[in-house]
């Protein structure tokens, strides 16, 4: 009996064996605020996986091609909750690549256990600088996603370009976000020899902003830069209203994450906020294959505004896509040779870009100030600037 | 600059102000608060946006039953959360209070969602000019129904029955009592006036703010700093007390920069106390022994 057990589970390993998926694992908020987003994350990624599954997986050295298959833990937004999901993806489940961080404080705190035990990390949305400038020597932390000091330096260059403004002020919401980006704005305005108009902080959870916005008002501004979630954003554009005072503003991508519109009233379409994708207007070959999949997959999507918050869908698929190429280029799933691996990568026609060379030894973001978009909101949809009215 | 200020000051000011006064209403009768105010006041936006925005209601009956449900909730807060513990003399109402605010906020987040909503009234969204500023209907009239609400309540006090049952009750609750004046009656409508209070602020304040269930954390404390700044005992003290705060408030991040604004209003909460140990307009208690 013993040996025949024995030999009943030798035959059910050998092909299981064989065909053992690929595991990637996703680290994010799947409940609470940013819970819409987490899910663009996961669609983004399930898309891309479907796809190359579709084409018999991922071909590691000799071996017959290997199926990806996805896990996905909550982190509730909240960093000790996101570590404690990391470390059981990486070393209970053997995730080859882990993906996460939709806040970057979550992201920041699973950065040291990725580079520590050499396994890489993929950071499809968090913005913080110092996601992947970590100061490590052995980095094995990637973005496809925007950085806030090169967002900075495009805020800057938008409003010049755009609006011919000469002296910005900011309004800043006051936590760690909001000082990384003042730092950020800072250096972006020195490099240029220019200075702002003034700097000013408020409180996520302030009814009032106009003393604020009077000061910014009062030194000349001629353009604003507004860093904050969508509520405090909300707050900023209310308070214009009631000042009668709608310079043009320039946004980070805060307003993008929620009812922007609905909160901050007719005036939410003078926002003009940094993004990296829109579904709308003329589609690539592989915008359209995107648009399509999602659209037979997932039944609430009906047309570009349902895929929302795009960025999270966009940088999702390509970091994946990329990921594949990485995973296929090492040969092995060992996380050295994969993070090796996302630096041989040569081309990829992405949904967001052409890559060429995406990733070196001393560039770990893929993406940089010539791959964003301008949107702004018109009624409840994120429409590129000017597409509509 | 000054002027936007001012109006802001003002306007946050006098929703501070009716806040404090909610304090001020169970203070005098019972010697005791509900701390959690701001749950008070959260409530009242969320009852309104869910009637006036999910529901589809008029404005008018989605504020009026909105503000019968705070005055519900007060009568809980009172009943649940006070008169079991002073009844013994124990200050546990401290406690169960902010114990019972955070029910409420987290109820809130359950049942209404995470999410941040908005509130448009389109009737308060238009503008004016006024001595050459910009000012919104809306930043006019919440000091106006912040002191007409203090001048009512002053009223009430003065010339109806239960209203001067609460002053007898505010003078000496024994002899009330002995006269006839139903005690716990009293202090159960200051509990309910207080919410009602804390309500209107929070209907008044949606429409510039987002409805959501942490809405009025920080500015239940802000309004308790009013309160004890304003010496808790005078109704007229707390109000002024509110505007004098939300001046303060504005002018200075208006003039020195947002950076100082908590720094220079808490400095200045605890000199005028250090100062004047009753608050600007209160009067010493007289402990008999």
């Amino acid at each position: 009996m013993k040996r025949l057990l024995l030999i009943l589970a030798a035959a059910a390993a050998l092909p299981a064996a064989a065909q053992e998926p690929v595991k990637i694992g996703l680290v994010t908020a799947l409940s609470g605020q940013s819970a819409r987003a987490g899910e663009a994350l996961t669609r983004g990624l399930q898309v891309a996986i479907d796809e190359i599954n579709a084409k018999g997986g991922v071909r590691i050295g000799n071996q017959q091609g290997r199926k990806l298959e996805l896990l996905r833990r909550d982190d509730e937004s909240i960093p000790a909750k996101g570590v404690i999901a990391a470390r059981e993806l990486y070393f209970k489940e053997k995730v080859a690549v882990l993906f996460g961080g939709l806040d970057s404080p979550v992201a920041l705190a699973i950065v040291p256990i990725a580079n520590e035990n050499k396994l890489p990390f993929m950071d499809p949305w968090a913005a913080g600088t110092p996601i992947t400038k970590n100061g490590a020597k052995d980095n094995y932390v990637f973005r496809v996603s925007a950085v806030d000091e090169i967002v900075d330096k495009a805020m800057l260059q938008y409003s010049q370009k755009t609006f011919n403004a000469k002296n910005c002020g900011m309004i800043l919401v006051n936590n760690p976000w909001g000082e990384s980006n003042e730092k950020g704005l800072r250096a972006a305005l020195a490099e240029k020899g220019v200075k702002a108009a003034g700097i000013e902080k408020f409180e996520a959870n302030d009814i009032d902003v106009v003393p604020q916005l009077s000061r910014l008002k009062a030194a000349g501004a001629d353009c604003l830069f507004l860093v904050g979630n969508v509520g405090p954003s909300s707050q900023v554009v209310k308070s214009l209203d009631r000042m009668g005072w709608m310079p043009p503003i320039v946004s980070h991508w805060g307003p993008a994450g929620g009812r922007f519109t609905e909160l901050a009233g007719p005036s939410a379409k003078h926002v003009h906020f940094v993004q990296t994708y829109s579904f709308f207007g003329n589609q690539s070959a592989v915008g359209a294959k995107v648009l399509k999949a999602l659209m037979a997959k997932y039944p609430d999507i009906k047309g570009p505004g349902d895929v929302t918050p795009a960025v999270g869908v966009a940088n999702a698929y390509d970091a994946m896509m990329l990921t594949a190429m990485a995973i296929e280029k090492a040969g092995s799933t060992d996380g050295k040779a994969i993070r090796d691996g996302y630096y041989k990568i040569d081309r990829y026609d992405g949904l967001i870009k052409a890559y060429t060379k995406p990733f070196s030894a001393e560039q770990h973001d893929a993406l940089n100030e010539h791959d964003y978009v301008w949107a702004q909101f018109i009624d409840n949809q994120i429409v590129p600037v000017g597409m509509k009215q | 600059m000054i002027g936007s200020a001012l109006v802001s000051g003002l306007g946050l000011g006098s929703m501070y102000g009716l806040l404090a006064l909610g304090f001020y209403v169970t203070y005098a009768v019972s010697s005791t608060v509900n701390f959690a105010q701001g749950s008070s006041m959260m409530l009242g936006a969320v009852f309104t946006y869910t009637f006036a925005v999910r529901l589809g209601w008029p404005f008018a009956p989605a504020a009026v039953l909105a503000l019968l449900l705070c005055a519900l909730y007060g009568l809980l807060v009172e009943v649940l959360a006070v008169r079991p513990f002073a009844r013994r003399g124990s200050n546990a109402w401290l406690m169960a209070t902010v114990a019972l605010g955070i029910i409420a906020d987290n109820s809130v987040l359950f049942t209404f969602g995470k999410e941040p909503r908005g509130l448009a009234l389109p009737w308060a969204a238009g503008a004016t000019e006024v001595l050459g500023l910009h000012v919104s209907l809306l930043q006019l009239a919440i000091p106006a129904v912040g002191l007409a609400l203090a001048a009512a309540l002053h009223e009430f006090s003065r010339r109806t029955r239960l209203g001067k049952a609460m002053l007898a009750v505010v003078q000496n609750a024994d002899a009330a009592r002995l006269m006839g004046i139903n005690v716990p009656l009293a202090i159960m409508a200051a509990y309910a006036v207080s919410a009602v209070f804390a309500g209107v602020a929070g209907i008044m304040i949606a429409p510039l703010f987002n409805v959501h269930s942490d809405m009025g954390t920080v500015f239940g404390l802000k309004a308790f700093a009013v309160a004890i700044l304003g010496g808790i005992t005078s109704a007229w003290g707390v109000m002024l007390a509110g505007l004098l705060f939300g001046l303060v408030e504005s002018l200075t991040t208006a003039l020195l920069g947002s950076a100082y604004t908590q720094i220079v209003t808490f400095t200045l909460v605890i000199v005028a106390l250090a100062l004047m140990p009753n608050g600007l307009f209160g009067r010493a208690e007289l402990k008999k022994v």
